[in-house]
């Protein structure tokens, strides 16, 4: 047992691996997903999206899954799988209710395909789980470009839709009025929600996505309103989690996802406990706690 | 089906909005006619609202007084008929358009302080970042818009934290940012308290007499606002009247639309109307 908790917490080695180029790619991979999970997270809660950003990674499993039996690169399946959930995800809309219903169907339907595609594949085993878990450092240069040119794509979409974008996720029926193309946003939304987890599902793994894509911003969204500081420290728990993750797993040789969750958990954990310090009676009507005064 | 008083103009259409040239009705709508099916909810409706008037859009749950609003926001398609807002058809929303929605819970986390709230109906219709460019201006067309329906006090407040009274002094202060030529207003006085329907109401008011902004304001209760109708458009089971209230809101008229005896009563400066409940809130229909 503490064989065990050694090797998980054994970091002898960390400062020599870090000059290794493979590492070298894998922490610019884990910083570029890290700013673009960051960016969309504030969003995605704002939107309630969390179990559609769920059964967007559960496709992307699939189409991952999928790839391998074929014998084509996974990355590009694991994002045509996600880019489809995310459209059809997108076509859904506001409907909230009819949404999560739709997606708690298909999601069991396409992980369950994904399994048994899976089952049917003969290769490595160890490219089986990597789907499911993540195995940061299997980046090579090529993925890294797909991610650096998916960021720039992200990144291009916020800086220009995103005061639209914030409208029509926060306050729905007044963007409408004010004549902000509400459905169309949230295609397009959904279509950046596609990118950003097919190209979490490798590094982070399927099931961990929502780790990146909404602990972030909802861990931001309890200790700040203003969205320019929530979008800020979204990036920075982010960064924080995914760069963080990378180093402590090397020298353990470990996946990076259990470093990955612990420090967002860690991170959501301390901004829930601040929120609580700064705001004693946050969830009481704001004129009670005046009167207290 | 008769439209009574259609030729009454409001005493206010001397102002002309900037936005919208002189003769053109804020809002008009000629033969429109919504059906959903089977159902028709109106049925050749002629309405012509001036500059600066104020209409009320009453009526019982269902009798669709929301979806002539939709019509209006481009949102739903007339069945048949033409709808005009400052002279144009209207499309997928406008930013000449302020809408103020009923009182709805926000979630707490909500990522926005109340002057973000405000600032989105100034602008947050509008492509790209805005990074430095007129940010004084604007935090000072923010700040003059919170001052104006006094939330300066919780401007800095997440909005999912705030009352339903505040939320909806900061919808009104959100509508008018955007400087509107009409404001259309979903029932903003739902779930509000006496004191707070009165400030509501009043801050609508003003703006339609300080900007000549019309106001088609949709409610299920006349009375926190009658004293500022100029017209009321009543809606019942595809039938409709327009008239002043003084035309529309009495026994004969109401009760010809309602198929069923109608009392309106004036007590003091309130109209009680008995007898024309909505069927939908009673367990015992068609009796």
């Amino acid at each position: 047992m503490t064989e065990v908790i050694g090797r998980l917490f054994d970091f002898s080695g960390t400062g020599a691996l870090l000059h290794l180029p493979f590492v070298r790619t894998a922490l610019l991979a884990a910083a570029v997903l890290g700013l673009i999970a960051g960016l969309l997270a504030p969003l995605i809660v704002t939107r309630g999206m969390s179990f559609a950003v769920h059964g967007t990674a559960e496709l992307s499993f699939t189409g991952g899954a999928a790839a391998l039996l074929a014998g084509v690169s996974v990355g590009l399946g694991a994002v045509v799988g996600a880019l489809v959930a995310s459209v059809v995800f997108g076509l859904l809309g506001l409907r909230h209710r009819e949404r999560d219903s739709v997606i708690g169907v298909v999601l069991a339907f396409g992980l369950g395909l994904g399994v048994l595609l899976l089952a049917l594949y003969q290769g490595r085993s160890a490219n089986k789980f990597g789907l499911l878990t993540g195995s940061i450092v299997s980046v090579d240069s090529t993925n890294l470009w797909l991610l650096t040119g998916c960021a720039a794509v992200v990144i291009g979409v916020l800086l220009v839709y995103y005061r639209p974008l914030l409208f029509a996720s926060a306050d729905p029926g007044v963007a409408a009025a004010r004549g902000v193309p509400v459905r169309l946003l949230s295609m397009v939304f959904a279509v950046l929600i596609g990118l950003s987890t097919a190209l979490a599902v490798p590094a982070v793994g399927a099931i961990l996505v929502l780790a990146v894509m909404v602990t972030p911003g909802a861990a931001a969204a309890r200790v700040s309103s203003n969205p320019a500081v929530v979008t800020a420290l979204s990036v920075l728990f982010a960064e924080v989690a995914l760069i963080g993750g990378v180093v402590l797993s090397l020298a353990p040789g470990v996946p990076i996802s259990g470093y990955v969750t612990t420090l967002i958990f860690l991170c959501y954990v301390g901004c829930r406990l601040v929120a609580r310090y700064r705001r004693p009676t946050a969830t009481t009507p704001r004129e009670s706690r005046i009167s207290a005064h | 089906m008769t439209t009574l008083g259609s030729s009454v103009r409001p005493g206010q259409a001397g102002l002309a909005a900037a936005e919208v040239p002189d003769g053109v009705a804020a809002v008009e709508l000629r033969g429109a006619t919504m059906a959903l099916g089977e159902r028709v909810l109106w049925d050749g409706l002629d309405l012509r609202v001036e500059p600066g008037e104020f209409l009320a859009v009453l009526g019982p749950n269902g009798s669709g007084k929301t979806t002539l609003l939709k019509v209006l926001l481009g949102q739903r398609e007339l069945s048949s008929g033409s709808a005009r807002v400052g002279g144009r058809a209207p499309r997928g929303g406008s930013t000449r358009i302020g809408y103020i929605p009923q009182q709805q819970p926000m979630d707490p986390d909500t990522p926005l302080r109340a002057r973000d709230l405000v600032g989105l109906g100034l602008d947050g219709h509008r492509l790209g970042l805005r990074l430095g460019r007129g940010g004084g201006a604007r935090r000072a067309k923010v700040d003059a818009a919170l001052a104006a329906v006094g939330a300066t006090g919780y401007a800095n407040m997440p909005v999912g934290r705030l009352s339903g009274g505040e939320q909806q002094r900061l919808r009104v202060a959100q509508a008018l940012a955007g400087d509107p030529s009409v404001l259309l207003c979903d029932e903003p006085l739902l779930s509000l308290d006496l004191a707070n329907q009165r400030v509501v109401s009043q801050l609508i008011d003003q703006r339609r007499i300080e900007a000549a902004t019309a106001v088609l304001f949709v409610t299920h209760e006349i009375n926190p606002v009658l004293p500022l109708v100029d017209r009321v458009l009543y809606l019942v089971n595809g039938q409709f009247r327009v008239g002043t209230p003084e035309q529309v809101m009495t026994s004969e008229v109401l009760s010809e639309l309602y198929h069923t005896q109608v009392d309106v009563l004036r007590v003091r400066d309130r109209l009680v109307v008995v007898g024309a409940e909505d069927p939908g809130v009673h367990c015992e229909q068609g009796t």
